[in-house]
């Protein structure tokens, strides 16, 4: 049976896109690989532009408007690049009453950056979680994939500083 | 593999313990390499004691990585296992010890109790944690592994199956305790040729890590239970929901589902019968509702995570609109040891009508943070003082929160409650997938409440009113009392708008959202009034500016 459609080309020709097609293509580019696709995207990419948005949902066959209304729900899926390094910070409620409020507030008035921003030099993206599951380590945090347990503010700001 | 997720960083070689060790071994290493102990270093513990041993000579000694060993506040953990000796806090430049210890171990010694943390645990889910290397198939098989299975396929009938789990009384391991024989055989009875196995691995519960530590330290354990499910309900394809904070994880399960796919446990024909049955994982991407089952098979489907209105619960209607099982990750990793051993040996555990044994994450306040299988039955002092090893710095206990989110505050005089899923109600509280944070007096009653509903307000789906709009209110409601501004009729209407919020809200999220406030109310009033009445804060947790006295 030939396709109601063609298959869309990729945005642009960089070799990353090759990952996202065959990982939709593995799941049968049905609809139900949506999920999958955005994190084969974002984990190429680093995040998720419209180019990126539009293609996966016109190879689905998913309508834009719920290929958006998928990435914004999930936490897990940014549309906005991060910066150059990231700092996760834990707030799960082991972290939480271990002092992740300390490290949240010494942040912000340190750096001048909130959560889910970046430094104004482009450098560092400060993020949150709501459990990394690394409870007995509290407070943790995730500096660029690597967790530190046990952190307290100075020495955070200090190692965030020298990078 | 070129498309595993970022978040699932393929898993470094072993340098050491890949070698196929030959001859006879005196004394063995364990090194814990689940997630806590790997963020301090502790596969280059593994690297560096092996080869540390080899310097030494030590021939008839393997250094092997294993699961979680369950005391994570003392991580990295190394255990010689033929004399219990447990050394904590290794680092690789500190390994000079370990190798004198593996030196000194003889044939006749015997393994020595290693203190109540480890004595007054029972593990049946995590039988084989810290035993087992959770990349290797043989290990597993070594243990016992898949031996249920191949029982269960060559001579049980599904009925029987279903049976024995009715039999042994193991409910629901994820909260809320539905008996899971009967969720089985719901499925199985369920009109339909295509049935589905999902293995909620969705722990969003903030302080739970017992899915993570059991899907790190013995992922075939869940496979297996899994097969055994799909058998006992006529099921052909599986999926585990896992969420994508856990990279380790879920990079353990991929290596277990190959290797048992090489080996004929997963996939067609397993164990040279008619039966087929795979597994594929599905990664979550941070949304706590996803935990609740409807929203996880919406999510499975591609979906956003909104739940649906049961009936028709997903049992008959499910993933697809085809009958599918849902079980959590510790009701599977249970059921390959209950048809082992019998559905009478494990229904002898237990008190009441919950049976068995439940696993634990202590976390917060504690001294021995990590994760415990206990006995159903066995009292919260217990658990917090004889296992948890008590408050750190000897401060005096506040409340223990379990549930999570949706879970209670209980306090020092319910301490010697036994733990069960009726007790724990009975109390306010809930048992939830397992989470258990101890706070001492340095945290704030009214201020853990907050946190929770900021909790539920963010992650709120927005499908439901309630939910959406009541979650908020209650959080601004509580933040106007922390912040010490709020008087005697905010706190009636705390009140009021709680019992709307869990009367009307659709799922379990909005259900359960009000439950810290009720738990802290009934135990802990008096720290509400002392931030409405006397504008203080009892913990010095909250900022509460004084009231400026106007002259004239």
């Amino acid at each position: 049976m030939p396709a109601l459609y063609a298959k869309p080309a990729p945005p642009s020709d960089d070799k990353r896109w090759k990952i996202v097609e065959t990982r939709m293509r593995r799941m049968g580019d049905r609809p139900a690989a949506l999920i999958e696709a955005l994190h084969a995207a974002q984990e190429a990419f680093g995040f998720l532009d419209e180019a990126a948005l539009h293609y996966v949902g016109d190879t689905l066959g998913v309508p834009h408007s719920r290929v958006y209304g998928v990435a914004t729900f999930y936490s897990f899926f940014t549309l906005k690049p991060q910066g150059e390094h990231t700092c996760v910070v834990c707030t799960g409620t082991a972290c939480y009453i271990n002092g992740a409020k300390d490290i949240m507030t010494a942040l912000e008035k340190q750096l001048g950056v909130k959560p889910k921003q970046t430094t104004a030099d482009g450098k560092l993206s400060i993020l949150t979680a709501r459990c990394l599951g690394a409870c007995s380590l509290a407070p943790a945090v995730v500096i660029d994939g690597e967790a530190k347990g046990k952190v307290n503010a100075g020495d955070l700001i200090a190692q965030l500083e020298a990078m | 593999m070129s498309e595993q997720p970022a978040a699932a960083r393929p898993i470094r070689r072993r340098v050491i313990t890949e070698e196929i060790h030959e001859g006879p071994v005196r004394a063995q290493a364990f090194v814990c390499e689940a997630a806590s102990c790997m963020s301090s270093q502790a596969h280059e513990v593994t690297l560096r004691l092996g080869e540390a041993t080899a310097e030494a000579g030590l021939a008839d000694v393997v250094v092997k990585r294993v699961g979680c060993l369950g005391l994570c506040a003392a991580g990295p953990l190394v255990e010689i296992p033929q004399t219990g000796q447990l050394f904590s806090a290794v680092t690789p430049d500190t390994v000079g010890p370990i190798v004198e210890a593996l030196k000194a171990v003889k044939e006749a010694d015997e393994r020595q109790p290693q203190g109540p943390f480890f004595e007054k645990q029972l593990r049946v889910a995590t039988e084989n944690m810290g035993r087992i290397d959770p990349e290797s198939l043989d290990d597993y098989l070594e243990r016992g592994g898949y031996d249920a299975l191949k029982t269960v396929l060559s001579d049980m009938t599904s009925t029987e199956v279903r049976e024995v789990v009715t039999e042994s009384g193991l409910r629901g391991r994820g909260g809320a305790g539905y008996p899971t024989g009967l969720k089985w055989t719901t499925v199985a009875k369920a009109s339909g040729t295509q049935k589905y196995v999902i293995c909620n691995a969705d722990e969003g519960d903030p302080g739970a890590f017992m899915d993570r530590s059991v899907l790190e330290s013995d992922p075939f354990r869940v496979l297996e239970g899994m097969a055994i499910a799909a058998f006992a309900v006529h099921a052909t394809e599986g999926y585990i929901y896992c969420r994508a904070e856990y990279p380790l994880a879920v990079a353990r399960l991929r290596n277990a589902i190959r290797l048992a796919q090489r080996a004929g446990y997963l996939g067609a024909n397993i164990a040279d019968t008619s039966f087929n049955f795979d597994i594929q994982i599905r990664l979550g991407a941070g949304a706590f509702v996803c935990g609740e089952e409807t929203a996880l098979i919406q999510s499975v489907e591609g979906k956003r995570g909104t739940p649906r209105p049961r009936p028709p619960y997903p049992a008959v209607s499910g993933l697809n609109n085809c009958p599918t099982l849902i079980n959590n990750v510790e009701s599977f990793a249970s059921v390959a040891t209950i048809i082992r051993k019998g559905a009478e040996w494990y229904s002898g555990i237990g008190i009441g009508k919950s049976k068995g044994t439940k696993v634990f994450a202590l976390a917060g306040r504690v001294v021995n943070t990590g994760l415990v299988e206990v006995p159903m039955g066995m009292t919260l002092r217990e658990i917090i003082y004889d296992i948890g090893g008590g408050i750190i710095g000897g401060r005096p206990f506040k409340a223990v929160q379990t549930g999570g989110p949706s879970g209670g505050c209980i306090p020092a005089e319910h301490l010697d409650t036994q733990v069960s899923y009726e007790s724990l109600i009975e109390l306010g509280s809930f048992m939830g997938s397992g989470g258990m944070i101890i706070m001492d007096d340095t945290s704030c009653m009214v201020d853990v409440a907050r946190y929770f509903m900021d909790f539920c307000r963010d992650e709120s789906c927005g499908k439901c009113v309630p939910c959406r709009i009541g979650t908020t209110q209650l959080w601004m409601l509580l933040d106007k009392i922390c912040s010490g501004q709020a008087d005697m009729v905010d706190l009636a209407q705390l009140e009021r708008l709680a019992g709307t919020v869990r009367k009307m809200s659709l799922c379990g999220l909005g259900q359960g959202a009000p439950n810290p406030i009720f738990s802290t109310l009934r135990y802990f009033r008096d720290e509400y009034l002392a931030h409405i009445v006397d504008k203080r804060c009892p913990a010095g947790v909250c900022e509460i500016e004084q009231p400026v006295e106007v002259l004239a």
